[in-house]
């Protein structure tokens, strides 16, 4: 078989394998069980709370946890808005590089803040190394919020009937520190190993092999790069992302780049069946995922590797595959892999250019982050699909003749409300997004480097990218303007925020219920049956939502070509 | 009340008539699906003359008309589902008003206080009485007055009978001819407005409030006025808002797609196009679904106070069923007679038939059919006619304290009751209480089987076997409430060991034995405690409080005011096992709403593969791709996919109307099931139904 093929399902299978003892480990520290490296930790995070004043026991509701999380996000905006502009006087700027705009200093705080990393400036000449550490101070923190988030749902479902959720601080603090960093050191080394930079100088100076002097941006990468991706964050530490050779040298670190940002998402999903003691309810989210990733990942592959008909045609030896935006060193297949990877992940960091992929992979790219849960971001994706099973439920509830229930808990007209908002908010907040850019040319498209049908698909792109809080761009859009920033900074807020308060709003009112016990008129979730219908809401909500708008865009393109 | 053809003449015309009142947006509002596609349709309206005086861009006006009309056709079909569903009832409302609006009633007028007793009226010598009786309309009673009720009266309005007896027609409401008593005292005392005295006088007191007798309330409940949505109604109607916006944003939103890709989209198109994706099907048949759901429990002879009752029932976990009447045949039985050894079997078949011959229980009268039954040659029965005529017996009645009853004559005291009780009265007497019975009473009893001991003169001579018969298939319905995962309790006062025999013939999963009217209170308050829904039937003053308390409470139509009040169901045929199908009726419009969705929302897929080509294809014939189908132009793929849409809810009003079919196959495969026929099938028939309207449309376009 192909070895390009071979390295991807080596890699799968190796994520697979590790995500299953992870989330078993995972699940333990969420319960405060005894684990490996309490030794390590636990004077560590008794200082942090001593320091903060917090007491990690005091139990809290849905409410207070909420509270909790909104307030720390908005102390981190404020830091991050004062450090972001004022970057070119505070130390640590070699490269003398400029402070931002307020305009674009919104757009990177707040892509940051919700775990997107939608970046409209260039790492190499946009921020300073202070302004780097303040973002990777931030892919750590935004990952465990919404891990902890997550974990407020496995709470809820974990006791028969409660309104004492954990405390957040306790459970974003674990996050970050017994889950995030070792992970995060593992992949440093590894990148460290394979020659990715870590210095606080400034811009090395090479002669290339045509004799000229070349400035090379450089800083403290192998610190930046694992976060990026553990956290699902996605945001490159120079422009050019994962495609950069310093960023991504080699085919290893190709591939311990993409198991870093797979890890914790499958984990999660195993973690939440070890958490709940449902390790059968565990397998089938995670088939469930697993087959809709497949469906996207393996499409892509294959188009990747195919190449461009209309190459082909002018005569051009297009065995590689469609290259054009592509890394030798990685190939089309890893690339048209990685390609779904970070879209249904919502990391957003790119090997390729997403730009460049055939149409209807491009399409499966964007479908990634339009349903935004197959695995989906550290958190994010256990939230997001959260809201599928509860419209799954209910429907199912309803076909087998029973009030919808949910791990023994009724489904009614409160929580479907929620879900219902939820659901909504996220083609609501692309299409509208779209449709006022495609509406004022002169913010709008006047950005796009595409006419026609691959335009729009750019635009498209963007929108969907910031409500998934993915943050890999369709490129090729000059979005530094305060359009772009301003209108995706709004996208970007609403797709962080509204898919963690709503999941925990409806965990929390379920928790408080009265627990009904199994019998054989109850709808039990953990079957293949259920997941096919998890499967079918997923697919129709997502087609029927953008189905239209996908026709003008990369399915007109590939009936076109 | 029995009609169970679907459609008839006066009801198609009246919901035909309905469904043009109901297109007042006023109405049109409550149904957030439905009011969507009414504004698109005036809107279509709007364009189709707009076209006429000129307008261009638009089409022609034939085209924009049809599209007009169609939608204004979905909407008929959708108010037209609605309709007949309240028709069906209101049909039977009518008359049900006929009957009380003319019926006179005999008010008693007091004195002081103080009511004549009825013998006074029935005293020939009285007749001076009547003046104490006036007559006056039957809506004019109060809560608290008295009227009289004699031969060939309609009863007026709900009440209980406080003296008398009397025989009822009850069939105006229950369809049922055979005539019931009724009298005062006891739990079969409450009378209702609309039946009819057959024979007798009855003074009954008004229970109700004028307007709020259980006529009126069924009034009220077929005719729909008093429907209010329930919980999973609510729910649903908000996921189906909920796409609803979804579409209204995607069609918004398509707008300066399309302009932006050069492709300008009619006004008919983008109507078109959101009037198909909006869960009409469901949206339009929703309401229908619910009040069909009433209806059938009313065809089944129950009247539900609401339709949250019903939906309540399809979630019952816990099913509580009296013993009597429900699991076995009315009362014991006798089965044997075992003559302790030594002593002749017919000299004690004749003792226990002496006993029992002032016995008017139902098992005293058994014993006497069985002697019969073994008395082939009918000497015995000669023998006895024979004794009785020479001696003057005297019978001693049953009390709670001698529990036995017997008879005397002569020197001899014959007597017949619990083990104990005899066993007490030969040991007094110093009499041996023989092993051999000991044995043969605790057999019986382990058996299901109540024993009665018989002695004469203080010594044994025997045990009567008395049995419970279970009625035939009735474990077959326990193993479908079982399947349902539907735990039935049996209530019974036998004792425990008798009860767990019977509970293990007919497969019920619990009993309750020695139940006092508390047991059942605390059992249902146990089971709701572990989050369990629990049902009961009950009939009597007692079964009140349970019956409040219960989620679902049928009561029966026979039982007292109390019991009806309390409970949240009433049954008029009085027939126990009917929780059963009422469990059933819950589950299945739970089911056909889950399944119509399905069906709504999967059947868009194939509307998109026939309307966003249609949509793009002029401008970007690159798309015609996407037109899999094969449709002939864009507008008779727009024409087809809203005829489709249109034509799919009157075909589905049979299915709303009777409901999807309930299989107890477990949760799991049937969702399977239903999720095969109705999601698949849903996805699959609209392919087929637009491309075969298409065919017959393009031959016009």
């Amino acid at each position: 078989m192909n070895t390009e093929i071979l390295g991807i399902i080596a890699m799968f299978t190796i994520t697979l394998l590790l995500a299953i003892p992870l989330g078993q480990y995972m699940a333990k520290v969420y319960a405060g069980e005894r684990t490996l490296f309490d030794h390590v930790f636990n004077p560590l995070e008794k200082l942090f709370f001593k320091v903060s004043g917090i007491n990690s026991k005091n139990e809290m509701t849905w409410k207070q946890h909420l509270v909790a999380l909104l307030t720390i996000n908005l102390l981190w905006f404020l830091m991050s808005m004062l450090i972001l502009m004022n970057m070119s006087w505070l130390p640590l700027n070699p490269d003398n590089n400029p402070s931002q705009s307020a305009d674009l200093a919104f757009n990177t705080t707040i892509s940051f803040l919700v775990n997107c990393n939608l970046q409209h400036y260039s790492g190499e000449t946009g921020i300073s190394y202070l302004g780097q550490l303040w973002l990777m101070f931030l892919q750590f923190v935004t990952a465990g919020i919404g891990m902890a988030a997550a974990v407020v749902i496995f709470k809820a479902f974990k006791e028969k009937s409660t309104t004492q959720l954990g405390n957040f601080y306790d459970y974003f603090l674990k996050s970050c520190t017994r889950i995030l960093l070792p992970i995060s050191l593992v992949i440093a080394a590894i990148l460290l190993i394979e020659g990715t930079p870590m210095t606080f100088n400034g811009k090395d100076t090479i002669v290339n092999m045509q004799g000229d002097t070349v400035q090379v941006s450089t800083g403290p990468v192998a610190a930046f790069v694992p976060i990026k991706h553990v956290g699902t964050n996605g945001g490159g530490f120079f422009g050019a992302n994962g495609a950069h050779p310093l960023e991504n040298p080699t085919y290893l670190t190709n591939m311990a780049e993409m198991f870093a940002q797979f890890i914790i998402p499958m984990a999660m999903v195993f973690a939440f069946g070890f958490f709940i003691r449902r390790k059968k309810f565990a397998w089938m989210i995670y088939s469930v995922m697993t087959v809709g990733f497949l469906m996207l990942a393996v499409p892509n592959i294959i188009m990747e590797m195919k190449g461009n008909p209309a190459i082909s045609a002018m005569g051009i030896d297009n065995s590689l595959g469609a290259m054009e935006g592509k890394e030798t060193r990685i190939g089309a297949a890893a690339s048209g892999f990685w390609s779904i990877v970070t879209t249904v992940i919502s990391t957003g960091s790119i090997n390729s250019m997403h730009d460049s992929s055939m149409p209807l992979s491009g399409m499966n790219e964007m479908l990634a982050m339009m349903i935004n849960s197959f695995y989906g971001g550290v958190g994010a994706g256990i939230l997001n699909i959260f809201i599928f099973i509860i419209l799954a439920v209910f429907i199912s509830g309803l076909m087998v003749g029973r009030t919808p229930e949910f791990m023994g808990k009724k489904i009614e007209a409160r929580e479907m409300k929620i879900a219902m908002i939820v659901a909504l908010a996220h083609p609501f907040i692309i299409l509208v997004g779209t449709a006022l850019a495609a509406a004022f040319p002169s913010v709008g498209t006047a950005a796009i480097s595409n006419p026609g049908f691959h335009g729009f698909s750019q635009m498209l792109y963007e929108y969907t990218s910031s409500a998934a809080n993915n943050g890999s761009g369709f490129e090729g859009l000059g979005d530094n303007t305060p359009w772009w920033n301003i209108s995706t900074g709004i996208v970007l807020l609403l797709g962080r925020f509204i898919p963690i308060i709503g999941p925990v709003a409806i965990a929390g009112l379920l928790a408080q219920k009265k627990f009904i016990p199994e019998s054989a008129g109850t709808l039990k979730t953990d079957t293949a049956t259920f997941g096919v219908m998890i499967f079918a809401v997923i697919a129709i909500v997502a087609a029927l939502s953008f189905f239209p708008a996908l026709a003008l865009g990369p399915i007109a393109e590939y009936f076109s070509m | 009340m029995k009609n169970t053809s679907l459609f008839q003449a006066k009801v198609m015309n009246d919901a035909v008539k309905q469904s043009f009142i109901k297109l007042n947006p006023k109405i049109m509002f409550r149904n957030p699906v439905m009011f969507t596609v009414w504004v698109g349709t005036a809107v279509m309206l709007f364009v189709s003359f707009s076209t006429l005086f000129g307008a261009t861009g638009q089409g022609s006006f034939g085209y924009n008309f049809t599209v007009f009309v169609i939608l204004f056709l979905t909407l008929l079909f959708a108010n037209f589902a609605e309709a007949i569903a309240e028709a069906r009832g209101k049909a039977q409302a009518d008359s049900l008003r006929k009957t009380r609006e003319e019926t006179p009633a005999k008010l008693v007028k007091s004195e002081n206080g103080v009511v004549k007793s009825l013998s006074e009226f029935t005293s020939p010598h009285n007749q001076h009485l009547t003046s104490y009786i006036s007559i006056i309309a039957s809506s004019q009673l109060k809560k608290g007055d008295i009227y009289l009720c004699e031969a060939g009266d309609i009863i007026p309005t709900d009440g209980e009978i406080i003296e008398g007896l009397a025989t009822i027609d009850e069939s105006a409401i229950t369809g049922e001819s055979a005539p019931v008593i009724r009298e005062a005292g006891g739990d079969k005392s409450s009378v209702t407005g609309g039946t009819k005295v057959l024979s007798d006088k009855i003074k009954v007191v008004v229970t109700t409030q004028p307007g709020e007798s259980f006529l009126d309330k069924m009034i009220a409940l077929v005719e729909g006025a008093s429907r209010q949505k329930t919980p999973n109604e609510i729910a649903l109607t908000i996921l189906l808002a909920g796409f609803t916006l979804v579409f209204i944003i995607v069609c918004v939103t398509l707008k300066p797609f399309a302009d932006y890709a050069n492709t300008p989209i009619t006004i008919a198109a983008f109507i078109s196009l959101f009037v198909c994706l909006v869960p009409t099907t469901i949206g339009g048949l929703l309401s229908a679904i619910g009040i069909a759901g009433m209806d059938r429990a009313l065809r089944a002879n129950v009247i539900t106070k609401s339709g949250k009752a019903v939906e309540t029932a399809g979630d019952i976990d816990v099913l509580l069923l009296d013993k009597t009447g429900t699991i076995t045949i009315g009362n014991r039985k006798a089965t044997n007679f075992y003559p302790v050894s030594g002593i002749d079997e017919k000299h004690f078949i004749k003792a226990v038939v002496l006993s029992s011959m002032a016995d008017e229980t139902p098992e005293g009268k058994s014993i006497i059919e069985l002697s019969e039954k073994l008395d082939v040659k009918g000497e015995m029965k000669k023998d006895i006619s024979h004794l009785t005529t020479r001696i003057s017996p005297t019978f001693v009645q049953f009390t709670a304290e001698t529990r036995s009853s017997g008879v005397n004559y002569n020197q001899t005291r014959i007597r017949k009751g619990a083990s104990d009780a005899i066993k007490n009265l030969v040991e007094k007497a110093d009499n041996i209480f023989p092993k051999e019975i000991t044995d043969r009473v605790v057999q019986i009893s382990s058996n299901g089987g109540t024993p009665l001991v018989v002695s004469e003169n203080e010594i044994v001579l025997g045990v009567v076997e008395l049995q419970d018969i279970i009625k035939p298939g009735i474990h077959e319905r326990f193993d479908r409430l079982r399947k349902m995962g539907i735990k039935t309790v049996m209530v019974t006062g036998d004792n425990p060991l008798t009860a767990k025999y019977i509970a293990e013939k007919a497969g019920v999963d619990d009993f309750i034995a020695e139940a006092k009217p508390e047991d059942k209170m605390n059992y249902i308050k146990k089971e709701q405690a572990d989050g369990r829904l629990v049902a009961m039937m009950g009939d009597g003053t007692n079964d009140a409080p349970a019956l409040a308390q219960a989620d679902v409470g049928v009561a029966m139509n026979s039982g007292t005011q109390a019991a009806k009040e309390a409970g949240n169901m009433v049954d008029l045929d009085n027939d126990p096992t009917k929780l059963i199908e009422v469990v059933e009726i819950g589950k299945q419009l739970l089911m056909t709403r889950g399944t119509l969705t399905t069906f709504s929302i999967a059947n868009d897929v194939a509307k998109y593969f026939a309307i966003i080509p249609a949509l793009f294809i002029a401008a970007i014939p690159a798309l015609q791709g996407l037109n899999i189908m094969n449709l002939h132009s864009p507008e008779s793929a727009i024409l087809s996919a809203i005829i489709f849409n249109a034509i799919i809810i009157p075909l589905l009003i049979p299915l709303a109307l009777k409901g999807v079919t309930y299989k107890p196959i477990g949760a799991s495969a049937l969702l399977r099931r239903n999720l095969f026929i109705y999601g698949l099938g849903g996805i699959i028939v609209p392919f087929i139904g637009i491309k075969l309207i298409d065919l017959v449309v393009s031959v016009f376009i």
